[in-house]
């Protein structure tokens, strides 16, 4: 087996969702993709639901740089220091988490450990882990995110790719939301709406 | 084969409900609405209790009324099938009729069921082996008469239990009343050991009949030779029609009685007054020469009786008019020379069943006539012969089923107190005497007469009116209306009352193929050797 790349580290973390640092700037996981860490005798699961790159210094504003540059690369050339200013992370929402061998697909007892390393989930896990949906309420209840359905969307997308049959596993996964969203139609048909790569 | 022939087919879970209004269940998102039809049996399975049940309605539910009214976009087919089932979802109305077992070993057979299943139990189309357990096997009583809708299984009708009360069968014209009763007599015949008085006012039951589609069906004489005698009232249509007929049927004037004229009254147009002059002939002249006297009467143009009597003019001339009606009947003669109605009991007494063909009287007044005045005599000694057996502590006579057509003639309201129909339709279980009816227009027979109906057996009804009256006195009426009203024209039935546990719907059963034949025939090894493939020529 292929030795796992870590990308990214824990650096803020709650029961619900935790932040990490990736290594390299501008180089977050896609929004809606799924990644690991650890936490107290546990793997965490949870999926990436916005990411941001900015100054490492919460005062110091980022200044535009490439006037005279003739493109964008020419910017990073022309200033190495750069990439020790500027940081790239990524939020995550917990949906599950797993003690042994099986997954649970409800919060787990103790948050992430801070400074664990991040981990993006293979096909395989992700296969592994949406055999069951019952997590998809963990992502329509949040609060912390201002786009929960574009999350959820963008999640079962890609999930979906990692099953034999693609529709038929987003078919699923919208009966799902449709017994949690049974009171909210509209916003049912807008998610529905986005499922479809 | 069909899906059900699976077993446990599951349909849905019950979400609500009550005993008398029937339980709710809704559809699992992977059963289409489209898939099940009313009529159909489901099984549901309780904690401690099978229950026995069939769809009655079916439908369309959203868990949000908004979505009915703002639906998601469905054009989408994605989304069309992530709603279906979610958010809209199928609901089937089941009528749990029976509890057809416990928990497994239990051997009780199906009783009416009493309370409902529980919130959530699952519902699954009713399996072969589940039917068998309420409606038995073929056997030596029971006849397989036809299939429930969509399956296999056969339904079968416990004919001794049957013919120990009156029954009906009803339908529209041309809905198969005809084939469907020939079944039956047939089932009769061999599952029992009934006999039958069959009046066959259009020549349909003793020889060949014909199918809709025109082909020729073997009539019951042809299939038990041994046990069936044809009688006629028509010597001429049995020459066109190269039939041999048992017994000609001849009636004498003296056999008529003023009653007989009560019953004719509608059919020849009579009035109150002209049945009133009957009876004042009948006075008179006696009981058995009334009728000859009258025609005399008329003959010599005498009016002397009539103003002695105090008979209006057109009374007179009514009765008459109505008289010479009954004269063009060749069947009637002054004198008969032979008395049917001893001629069928004697074959009654044999255990031959009888089927009195009308030839070309297919008259309703001819109908009306011999019906009711040999039914009235049969009666009369049927009855005297049950009192001696009773009273001598000896075998009874076997049970008589008397099929009439037309029924409502008989049966109506206003006359169905006075004829002898209704008497038997009332009281004469206690005889051995049962009648089987026929008939199109159940809503003009009488309210207490269809009440003594044991079993109803209807096919296609859609007169309000009709559908009603069948359906009086049945529980889960409405239901049972939404089930009667779907019938299909053809080949289906609705089977309810006391030869069955519960209410059926069947797709009555093949009549009229060479296949068909093989099992309709005489099942006792004395009969088989009469039935041979040159049958027909025997007879032709």
């Amino acid at each position: 087996m292929a030795v796992e790349q870590k990308i990214a580290e824990v650096i803020e973390t709650s029961n619900s969702e935790f932040l990490a640092e990736c290594y390299d700037l501008d180089s977050v996981p896609a929004l809606g993709s799924m990644v690991r860490t650890k936490g107290k005798g546990c793997q965490i699961y949870g999926i990436v639901y916005t990411s941001a790159t900015h100054s490492i210094e919460p005062g110091r504003r980022i200044a535009a740089r490439g006037k005279a540059a003739a493109s964008e690369a020419d910017v990073f050339k022309a200033n190495p220091q750069l990439a020790k200013l500027l940081c790239s992370d990524f939020k995550v929402l917990v949906v599950g988490h797993s003690p042994d061998k099986a997954i649970y697909q409800y919060l787990p007892p103790s948050p992430a450990s801070i400074y664990s390393f991040v981990y993006a989930c293979s096909p395989v896990e992700v296969k592994q882990f949406t055999q069951s949906l019952n997590f998809l309420n963990l992502i329509i209840e949040s609060r912390s995110t201002v786009a929960p359905d574009e999350v959820i969307a963008a999640f079962l997308r890609y999930a979906s790719l990692t099953h034999p049959a693609p529709e038929e596993f987003l078919v699923k996964a919208g009966k799902e939301l449709a017994w949690t969203l049974s009171n909210d139609i509209r916003r049912l048909d807008s998610i529905l709406k986005r499922l479809q790569p | 084969m069909t899906e059900n022939e699976k077993a446990n087919v599951r349909l849905g879970t019950v979400i609500y409900g009550s005993l008398t209004q029937g339980v709710h269940v809704k559809l699992d998102p992977a059963r289409s609405v489209e898939d099940v039809t009313v009529g159909r049996y489901v099984a549901i399975q309780g904690e401690k209790k099978r229950f026995f049940g069939m769809i009655t309605d079916i439908s369309l539910e959203a868990v949000d009324p908004r979505a009915m009214v703002m639906p998601p976009d469905i054009s989408d087919p994605f989304i069309a099938k992530v709603v279906c089932g979610t958010t809209t979802y199928g609901k089937l109305s089941v009528l749990p009729m029976l509890t057809i077992s416990g928990i497994a070993g239990d051997t009780e057979g199906p009783q009416p069921a009493k309370t409902v299943p529980p919130h959530f139990a699952g519902v699954e189309l009713a399996s072969q082996s589940d039917v068998e357990m309420v409606f038995g096997k073929e056997d030596k009583q029971r006849f397989y008469v036809g299939t429930p809708l969509d399956m296999e299984t056969r339904i079968c009708l416990d004919m001794e239990e049957l013919v120990k009360r009156s029954n009906g069968v009803f339908g529209k014209s041309g809905t198969g009343k005809t084939f469907l009763t020939r079944l039956l007599l047939i089932g009769m015949l061999q599952k029992s050991r009934t006999t039958s008085l069959i009046f066959d006012m259009h020549n349909e039951y003793g020889w060949e009949g014909t199918s809709e589609k025109d082909h020729k069906v073997k009539g019951l004489k042809q299939l038990f030779p041994g046990k069936v005698a044809v009688f006629s009232l028509d010597e001429k249509y049995d020459q066109r029609r190269k039939v041999k007929s048992d017994f000609v049927v001849k009636i004498g004037y003296d056999e008529i009685e003023p009653e007989d004229m009560q019953m004719l009254r509608s059919v020849l147009n009579l009035t109150d007054l002209a049945v009133q002059a009957v009876y004042e002939l009948a006075r008179h002249f006696g009981d058995d020469k009334w009728l000859q006297s009258a025609l005399d009467l008329f003959d010599s143009g005498d009016k002397e009786f009539a103003s002695n009597h105090d008979i209006a003019e057109s009374t007179w001339k009514n009765l008459l008019r109505g008289l010479r009606m009954l004269q063009r009947f060749k069947f009637l003669v002054p004198h008969a020379p032979e008395n049917t109605v001893t001629t069928i009991l004697e074959y009654i007494s044999h255990g031959k069943s009888v089927v009195l063909q009308f030839g070309g009287y297919d008259d309703i007044a001819a109908y009306v006539l011999v019906a009711n005045l040999l039914t009235r005599r049969i009666y009369d000694r049927y009855r005297e012969m049950v009192d001696i057996a009773t009273s001598a502590d000896t075998k009874k006579p076997d049970q008589l089923v008397i099929t009439i057509e037309e029924a409502h003639r008989f049966l109506s309201p206003e006359i169905s107190s006075q004829t002898i129909f209704g008497k038997i339709a009332r009281e004469m279980r206690k005889y051995n005497v049962t009648m089987l009816v026929i008939d199109q227009r159940p809503s003009g027979i009488d309210e207490e007469v269809m009440s003594q109906l044991g079993t109803k057996i209807t096919c296609l009804l859609d007169n309000e009116k009709d559908v009603d009256t069948v359906l009086t006195g049945v529980s889960g009426k409405s239901e049972l209306k939404a089930v009667l009203s779907k019938l299909e024209s053809k080949q289906q039935a609705l089977i309810f009352g006391h030869a069955l546990p519960m209410p059926v719907v069947v797709k009555v059963r093949e009549y009229g193929s060479a296949d068909s034949y093989k099992e309709l025939g005489p099942t006792s090894s004395g009969e088989k050797a009469h039935k041979t493939d040159g049958l027909d020529d025997l007879w032709g």
